[in-house]
């Protein structure tokens, strides 16, 4: 068993007109993948785009695992093109991943746009606990949600302009809950991923409220194993990796 | 078929090593790849105290590469003796530290300490990380000062000395003849080229530094020539870096006039990429029936 390993291409198919669902079956025996670990994939054999790339865990699948990825740059866009059939170098798992929560915890979840992509581990893993909020900017960005259905104990869907679900933030909508008295009693655990202005004010609410969250955050990445020190983050420690202490840290340690 | 080769007199079973910053202490990698393979492991460059580095973004990729601005974050020279010899101890393979300072007195302290650690055979010493803001860059550009802190060094050391060249000069042979009066056992090059990256949309620079070290097979062609130029100015070993990602790119170094090779952002995109720069280095020998691999240092046929 390797954390590097090679792996067919089962199917990429767009779930709509900027993202895609890669679905992988790996050739060799893998490890096996904790919620919010990531994967870096070979994109091309070529010299450019040279580096790999790095991926969440979306969710695991009976004989491989699924990405979840958003067409962004050169790198997305090769990816987008392979076709069933091809077979990609991998790295992975790497990374800490989400603790889970304890049994008397409510789990919060959190996802702002392709942050989905990594939290949804978490919500199949704790099957019906998580309260899940997902946003982004419009309802043609929320997507899978019917496939998700079954898994999360309660869905909140939010865009910013009213398009799908509640009008507003998710931050705003997590909030609210926390507010919520039949909260009472109960100790929440936030698990969020997504673009870094609302981990920072989730992290900011977590803290002014005495919760502990859990971000998974994002950074240029060279090679995921800890080695080029690109990736880093500064926390009350000094920088940190994010691919190899992170992605997921604990709010409270992240100096924004 | 003879691979080994002789870095002053240092002796590596094989002429393949790793490039200073690109596989942190050697444990990261040894999941993924036999270190003891390796002809020799150059950690990640070290200083007396540790180095926090620069805020991020560090790292931006380019065209066939990569630019860097991790700014020397290491662990300082202590735990590294501590914490990371014993591991290294382990395997068959040389140990290169690389080092740093800010100061001529610095430098001389930094190789003091490493030497005294059981498990170092041979010092790298970098003057020419182009990533610090403050004037020492200046040991790497300026023949003077490049004379001055390598004769402090080698007084103070009796282990083989690397001195690592920066490419950011006018006349990298004259830098390489430098070194080699001041007493270096051998010469490495290249290090990163200095470069930069911008965001048209912010109208911002990718790296916070602004600038970094552009690496990665973009770099090839002027390590080679650099190797070539160096090859003619000076007569101790030379290493040659930059680019490689396969056996083919190495035997190129080597003919160009290079005596040993450093695989460096290849670790990144494979990190098994060393051993297979090493087999396809063997292949070729094979192929070609080469039976010493010193036999093909500086043999190119150049007019």
């Amino acid at each position: 068993m390797s954390r590097s390993f090679r792996a067919e291409i089962r199917e990429n198919r767009p779930v709509n007109a900027n993202h895609n669902l890669l679905t992988l079956a790996p050739l060799d025996i893998m490890e096996e993948p904790r919620p919010g670990q990531f994967y870096m994939i070979e994109i091309s054999r070529g010299l450019d785009p040279l580096l790999k790339r790095a991926f969440s865990l979306f969710r695991r699948t009976r004989d491989g695992f699924q990405i979840l990825y958003r067409i962004k740059g050169k790198g997305t866009s090769i990816l987008r093109e392979l076709r069933e059939g091809t077979i990609i170098s991998l790295l992975g798992p790497l990374g800490n991943g989400y603790p889970l929560p304890a049994e008397n915890q409510t789990a919060l979840v959190v996802a702002g746009g392709i942050g989905i992509a990594s939290v949804f581990s978490l919500v199949e893993r704790i099957e019906k606990r998580a309260h899940l909020f997902y946003g982004a900017r419009v309802g043609d960005e929320i997507f899978m949600t019917d496939e998700m259905s079954g898994y999360y104990r309660e869905l909140l869907v939010c865009t910013d302009d009213g398009s799908c679900g509640r009008k507003g933030t998710v931050v705003e909508a997590m909030n609210d809950f926390l507010s919520d008295p039949s909260l009472e009693g109960k100790e929440p655990v936030i698990y969020a991923c997504g673009p870094q202005p609302m981990l920072r004010e989730i992290g900011r609410i977590a803290s002014a409220k005495g919760i502990t969250a859990y971000l998974s955050l994002e950074e240029h990445m060279a090679c995921g194993i800890g080695a080029c020190l690109g990736c880093v983050v500064r926390t009350k420690e000094g920088y940190r990796r994010v691919c190899k202490e992170g992605p997921v840290f604990e709010a409270g340690e992240i100096v924004w | 078929m003879n691979l080994s080769v002789s870095i002053g007199s240092l002796k590596l079973k094989n002429p393949v090593m790793t490039a200073s910053g690109t596989f942190g202490y050697g444990e990261e990698y040894a999941e993924f790849i036999d270190l003891g393979r390796l002809g020799a492991i150059v950690v990640k460059g070290l200083s007396l105290s540790p180095k926090e580095g620069n805020p991020p973004p560090r790292i931006v990729e380019t065209a066939a590469g990569m630019l860097n601005a991790i700014g020397l974050q290491n662990i300082g020279i202590g735990r590294f003796i501590s914490e990371k010899i014993p591991f290294l101890r382990t395997y068959d393979t040389a140990v290169i530290a690389n080092f740093f300072g800010d100061s001529v007195d610095e430098y001389v302290q930094a190789a003091e300490k490493l030497a005294s650690a059981a498990g170092v055979h041979a010092l790298e010493m970098n003057i020419s990380c182009p990533n610090k803001q403050a004037g020492w860059c200046v040991f790497g550009t300026d023949p003077k000062v490049t004379r001055e802190v390598v004769s402090a060094v080698r007084k103070k050391t009796s282990l083989p000395l690397i001195v690592k060249l920066s490419p950011n000069v006018t006349d990298i042979g004259l830098m390489a003849k430098v070194a080699e009066d001041a007493g270096a056992d051998a010469v490495s090059l290249i290090n990163t080229i200095t470069g930069m990256a911008v965001d048209i949309r912010t109208r911002r620079p990718k790296l916070a530094n602004i600038t970094g070290g552009l690496s990665g097979p973009a770099i090839k062609p002027i390590a080679l020539r650099m190797v070539y130029e160096v090859y003619k100015a000076v007569r101790i070993p030379i290493i040659g870096m930059g680019g490689i990602v396969s056996g083919e790119d190495a035997v190129e170094f080597l003919l160009a006039g290079a005596t040993a090779v450093a695989v460096g952002t290849a670790n990144f995109v494979r990190p098994t990429a060393a051993a297979e720069v090493l087999d396809g280095i063997m292949n070729f020998m094979e192929v070609e029936r080469i039976e010493d691999i010193r036999s093909l240092t500086g043999t190119l046929h150049a007019g």
